[in-house]
C-alpha cells in the first residue's frame, strides 16, 4: 500500500495539469464548481456540531460566555480520576497488544505459515462480534477476573486487547510483510542471537513505523470506548462523561470536545509518521 | 515444539474471545434450566423484538445509503484535488477520527447542536421563528439516530472508498479522451463499472458498522429500546422475567449472524474489486 507512492509523484503531477488545460476547456471549471458544491455543505455539517460544542461549553448565566466549564475539568475529581484511568488503560492495552501480537505474528510468518489463515481469522473475528454482544458473553469471564485480580477498571485491558486486535493485526502484519524477515532473522540467529533478542533488537526496530501506527490506533480506540466499560460497571472517561451529562451538560460537552481534539491531534501525528516513513528508505 | 510459540496467543484469544462467543451462541439455544431449546430464537420473530429488528435494519440501511452517497461525493472531491495537498490531509485525518469516535462524545455533540437548548435549535427559534421540534422531539428517536449516525458513516465511507478512487488510472481517462469520449462517457462506461464492487462493498461495511453500534444510541436514548443493541442492554442490566433469561443471548446471536452474512458478502465483493484496482 505504501510502497510505490514514493516513485509516482513526478509522472502524476506532470500529467495532471496537461490533462486539465488541453482537454475540454470547460471541464476544469465545472469540476472546481462541483467540488465546492460538495465540500461546502458537508464541511458545514461536520464543523457545525464541533462549533456548537464550543459555544455550548462556554455558555454562562445571563447569556455571557466564559471558560468556567473548561476550568472545572481540572477541579472535578471523578473526572480527573476517570481520565487517568483511561490513559492508564490505553498504555496497558498498547503494551499487552504489542507483547501478544509481535512475537506471535513474527513466529507464524517464520515457522508456522500453515497457521497464518487461522491467526488472521482469529484476529479479524472481533469485527464480527459487536461489542454489545461480546459484553454478554464475557460477563462470566469477568466474574473470574475480578475475583482473581480485584475489582479495578484496569482489568478492562484484557477485553480492550481483543477490541483492538483487528486493527493492530493488520498494521503489524503489513509492517512485517514489508521487510525481509527471513534474511534478517537468519543473520541474527547465525550470529548467535536468542529469539527474544531477535524480536527486540532486530524485528522491532525494523517495523517501528507499523508499531507506532498500531499503538496510536489502539490509544484512540481505548479513549473512546464506552460499551464494555459501562456494562461491566467500570468507570472510564466515556462512562464518566455520560454520567456528567446528566448533572452538568456544559462540563460534559467541554470534555467531549477536548477528547475529540486530542484524537485529531493523535491521528495527525500518525499521518505525519506515515509520511516520514515514505521518505526514509530513499 | 514450534507450536508452543503461538500457544499464549491462542490461549488468550480462547479465553477472551472464543469462550464469550460460545457463551452467547450456546445460551441462545438453551432454556433457563440449561436444556436445549429454540424458544428464545423463535421469540425473536414476534412482538417487540421483531420491531426492534426492523428498526435496526432500517437505521443501518438508511445510514449506509446516506453514507455511500455523500461519502463517495466527498471522497471524489478530495481525490480530484492535489494528492499531497492540505485539503486531503485535513479531510482524511478528520474522517479517521470521526469514523472511530462515535459514542458518547458524538451524542453530546448533537445535543449541543440540535438538542432542546442546542445552538442551532435556539438560533432557528429566536431568529427565524422555526421550531425544530414542533412535531415532537425526534432527536432521541429513529430520525435523530439516522442523523447522528451519518456523522460517523460518511467519514467511514470516505476512508474506505478513497483508495478505490485513487486506483482509477489517469491513462484510462486519457484513453477515453483520445477515442473521442466525453467526461460523462468516461464515468459511465469506465469508472462506474470498475468502482461498483468497491462502492457496494463499502456500503455493506457501513451497514455492519451501524448495525453493531451501541454507544451513541445508548447515550442518546436513555429510556426505551428502539433498536436491538439497546434491547440487549435492557436484558443485561435488569432483572429479567423467568423463562426469558436467554433472550438477550438470542438477540446477540442474531446480531452475530447478520454481521457475519454482511461481512462475508463484503469479502466476496472485495475480491472482485481487487481485479482492477491494485
Amino acid at each position: 500500500m505504501t510502497g510505490p507512492t514514493g516513485m509516482d509523484p513526478a509522472p502524476l503531477s506532470a500529467a495532471k495539469p496537461r490533462e486539465r488545460t488541453a482537454s475540454r476547456p470547460g471541464a476544469g471549471r465545472h469540476t472546481a464548481a462541483l467540488r465546492v458544491a460538495v465540500l461546502l455543505p458537508l464541511g458545514v455539517f461536520f464543523l457545525l456540531p464541533l462549533l456548537a460544542m464550543l459555544e455550548f461549553s462556554t455558555r454562562e448565566a445571563g447569556g455571557r460566555h466564559g471558560l468556567q466549564a473548561w476550568r472545572a475539568i481540572g477541579h472535578t475529581p471523578a473526572l480527573t480520576s476517570a481520565i487517568i484511568t483511561s490513559l492508564t488503560l490505553a498504555g496497558l492495552t498498547v503494551a499487552a497488544m504489542l507483547l501478544l501480537l509481535v512475537p506471535t505474528v513474527t513466529w507464524v510468518r517464520l515457522r508456522l505459515p500453515g497457521l497464518r489463515r487461522l491467526v488472521e481469522f482469529l484476529c479479524l473475528l472481533p469485527l464480527m462480534i459487536p461489542a454489545i454482544v461480546l459484553v454478554v458473553g464475557i460477563a462470566p469471564v469477568y466474574a473470574w477476573v475480578t475475583y482473581l485480580l480485584g475489582d479495578t477498571p484496569l482489568t478492562l485491558t484484557f477485553v480492550y486487547v481483543v477490541l483492538v486486535l483487528p486493527f493492530s493485526y493488520r498494521v503489524i502484519d503489513a509492517g512485517l510483510g514489508a521487510i525481509d524477515l527471513p534474511t534478517l532473522t537468519e543473520a541474527a540467529r547465525g550470529l548467535g542471537a536468542s529469539w527474544p533478542t531477535v524480536i527486540l533488537r532486530v524485528v522491532v526496530p525494523n517495523i517501528r513505523g507499523a508499531l507506532a501506527g498500531a499503538s496510536f490506533l489502539a490509544v484512540a480506540l481505548v479513549l473512546g470506548e464506552f460499551t464494555l466499560a459501562s456494562l461491566l460497571n467500570f468507570d472510564n472517561l466515556q462512562v464518566e462523561i455520560n454520567l456528567l451529562g446528566e448533572v452538568d451538560a456544559a462540563l460534559a460537552i467541554a470534555v467531549s470536545l477536548a477528547a475529540i481534539l486530542f484524537a485529531v491531534a493523535l491521528l495527525l501525528a500518525i499521518s505525519f509518521i506515515g509520511r516520514h516513513r515514505h521518505r526514509n528508505p530513499r | 515444539m514450534d507450536y508452543l510459540g503461538v500457544l499464549p496467543f491462542l490461549a488468550y484469544v480462547g479465553v477472551f474471545l472464543i469462550y464469550p462467543t460460545l457463551v452467547v451462541i450456546v445460551g441462545a439455544f438453551q432454556d433457563d434450566a440449561g436444556q436445549p431449546s429454540t424458544a428464545n430464537v423463535t421469540a425473536l420473530t414476534e412482538g417487540v423484538y421483531l420491531k426492534a429488528f426492523t428498526r435496526s435494519l432500517e437505521l443501518s440501511a438508511a445510514t449506509a445509503v446516506i453514507g455511500m452517497v455523500l461519502g463517495s461525493l466527498l471522497a471524489w472531491a478530495v481525490s480530484s484535488g492535489r494528492p499531497d495537498g492540505a485539503l486531503r490531509r485535513t479531510v482524511t485525518s478528520l474522517c479517521g477520527v470521526l469514523a472511530q469516535f462515535g459514542g458518547v462524545t458524538l451524542a453530546f455533540a448533537f445535543i449541543a447542536t440540535i438538542g432542546l437548548t442546542g445552538v442551532v435549535t435556539q438560533f432557528l427559534k429566536d431568529h427565524l421563528g422555526i421550531d425544530l421540534y414542533s412535531h415532537g422531539v425526534w432527536l432521541f428517536d429513529l430520525p435523530g439516530l439516522i442523523l447522528v449516525y451519518s456523522y460517523f458513516q460518511i467519514p467511514l465511507m470516505v476512508i474506505v472508498f478513497l483508495p478505490a478512487l485513487d486506483g482509477l488510472r489517469p491513462q484510462w481517462r486519457e484513453a477515453v479522451q483520445s477515442l473521442g469520449g466525453s467526461s460523462w462517457q468516461y464515468w459511465r462506461r469506465v469508472a462506474a463499472p470498475v468502482l461498483t464492487p468497491s462502492f457496494l462493498g463499502a456500503g455493506l461495511l457501513l451497514f455492519a458498522n451501524a448495525f453493531s453500534a451501541y454507544a451513541t444510541a445508548a447515550a442518546l436514548v436513555s429510556q426505551g429500546s428502539p433498536i436491538v443493541p439497546l434491547e440487549i442492554r435492557g436484558f443485561f442490566i435488569s432483572e429479567v422475567l423467568l423463562g426469558r433469561e436467554n433472550i438477550g443471548k438470542a438477540l446477540g446471536f442474531s446480531m452475530i449472524v447478520v454481521v457475519a452474512i454482511v461481512m462475508a458478502l463484503y469479502a466476496l465483493l472485495l475480491r472482485r474489486a481487487s481485479r482492477w484496482l491494485r
